[in-house]
């Protein structure tokens, strides 16, 4: 019975989180804790080593809770379920679309949601760096504060980054391997050869 | 007989592709808007670069994740129903994969030391290719003082409130529903034909 519960948990979860992403965790929260399956401390651990693994956080969750409760049919069965009522939506949307994309009124709307689209986007580059350049609950009252809250490495990555990305036109992948290794040599070889 | 070869093949390179996309794509969510954007527009073709962004539009605006919705819409336009269900089961795999494992060993995996520091690096990359991303979709769009106060509108609020996303998409919507309205019909479309060039 586990298994049907798991089910309808995260078909409503996959059902009724619009927006994707991080607006889907208010609502995972409340499923899982509430079932028992999780507790709040294991769900937070979670984040952030879903933060460390490829793939949409909802999806990683829900074969996460799978895993934990009912072994891999139980990570099968959420990992359908979440997934499952966006697939048939958008599979009547997009069967739709193409007979309705220039339709006035859908041209009209879309209109409307392109510049949505990208304030959105734009606002996602703006949150990553003030979380992943300035130090957690940092206060800052002056410009010194400011220069002294910034992690320096962060900063320094996403900098050799930008230019031999925009630079060198690479490959998103080889983008994403380059900032591991950058990653692996600024936060782990260097303060070994500095600290002996 | 060769037709049949070819769609078989479609329909592997769509898998192939959507598996490598939820393969390297840390950080969910927008972290796989750069990657789908090269795969889909500049690298196969499958998706014309004005259409990108109506679909990332409508991805959002529907239930789930948008990168498995993304996958569904663009597998579907590519090859039917075939090419949604492996263009999902491709983005999908990869992490189902990955956290079953990790799920075993959850408590090593959280100890890795090295892993978290590739992953620190990952996280301040992955800045760059969305910010790569929205310069490529900006160039595109069209600017009228309407949709810059859109853009605009959209960006401070997603970035200093915590307002759900939808309701700024349906805003969106609704603004333009209503500008439609009050434009003659000849106008709007013909702006539509200049984005086209």
């Amino acid at each position: 019975m586990i298994y049907l519960e798991l089910f309808i948990t995260f078909f409503k979860i996959g059902l009724f989180t619009i927006g994707g992403g991080y607006a889907m965790i208010p609502l995972i929260q409340q499923e899982v804790v509430a079932h028992g399956w999780l507790t709040l401390l294991e769900l937070t651990d979670f984040i952030a080593v879903a933060e460390s693994t490829p793939g949409p956080f909802a999806v990683n969750i829900a074969t996460f809770v799978g895993m934990e409760m009912g072994g891999l049919a139980g990570a099968l069965m959420t990992t359908t379920a979440v997934v499952l009522p966006s697939f048939i939506i958008i599979l009547f949307i997009a069967k739709a679309f193409t007979n309705f994309q220039q339709n006035k009124w859908v041209q009209g709307a879309l209109y409307g949601m392109r510049p949505v689209v990208i304030g959105l986007i734009a606002a996602a580059v703006w949150l990553l760096m003030v979380s992943g350049f300035i130090i957690k609950g940092a206060e800052i009252h002056a410009v010194s504060d400011f220069f002294a809250s910034l992690h320096y490495l962060e900063i320094i990555i996403f900098m050799i980054g930008s230019f031999v990305y925009f630079r060198f036109r690479l490959h998103p992948i080889k983008l994403i391997l380059i900032s591991a290794g950058l990653g692996m040599v600024f936060f782990g070889v260097l303060p070994m050869l500095f600290n002996g | 007989m060769k037709e049949k070869n070819d769609y078989r093949e479609k329909l592997l390179t769509v898998f192939i592709t959507f598996f490598k996309i939820g393969l390297f794509t840390f950080g969910g969510g927008y972290a796989m808007i750069p990657l789908i954007e090269y795969e889909t527009v500049e690298r196969h073709h499958w998706i014309e670069s004005k259409d990108i962004l109506d679909i990332f539009a409508i991805a959002e605006a529907t239930p789930g994740v948008i990168a498995v919705n993304t996958a569904t819409f663009v597998g579907y336009k590519v090859a039917g129903f075939w090419g949604s269900l492996l263009a999902t089961l491709g983005v999908v795999i990869p992490s189902l994969t990955i956290i079953s494992i990790i799920a075993l060993f959850f408590e090593q995996f959280q100890s890795l030391e090295w892993v978290g520091y590739a992953f620190k690096g990952v996280r301040a990359g992955v800045i760059v290719l969305i910010l790569g991303a929205v310069v490529k979709m900006a160039k595109k769009g069209t600017y009228t003082p309407l949709t810059v106060l859109i853009l605009v509108l959209a960006f401070g609020l997603a970035s200093f409130t915590d307002i759900n996303v939808i309701y700024l998409l349906l805003g969106g919507a609704v603004t333009g529903l209503i500008y439609q309205l009050w434009c003659s019909n000849k106008q709007i479309t013909k702006k539509n034909d200049e984005v086209e060039k």
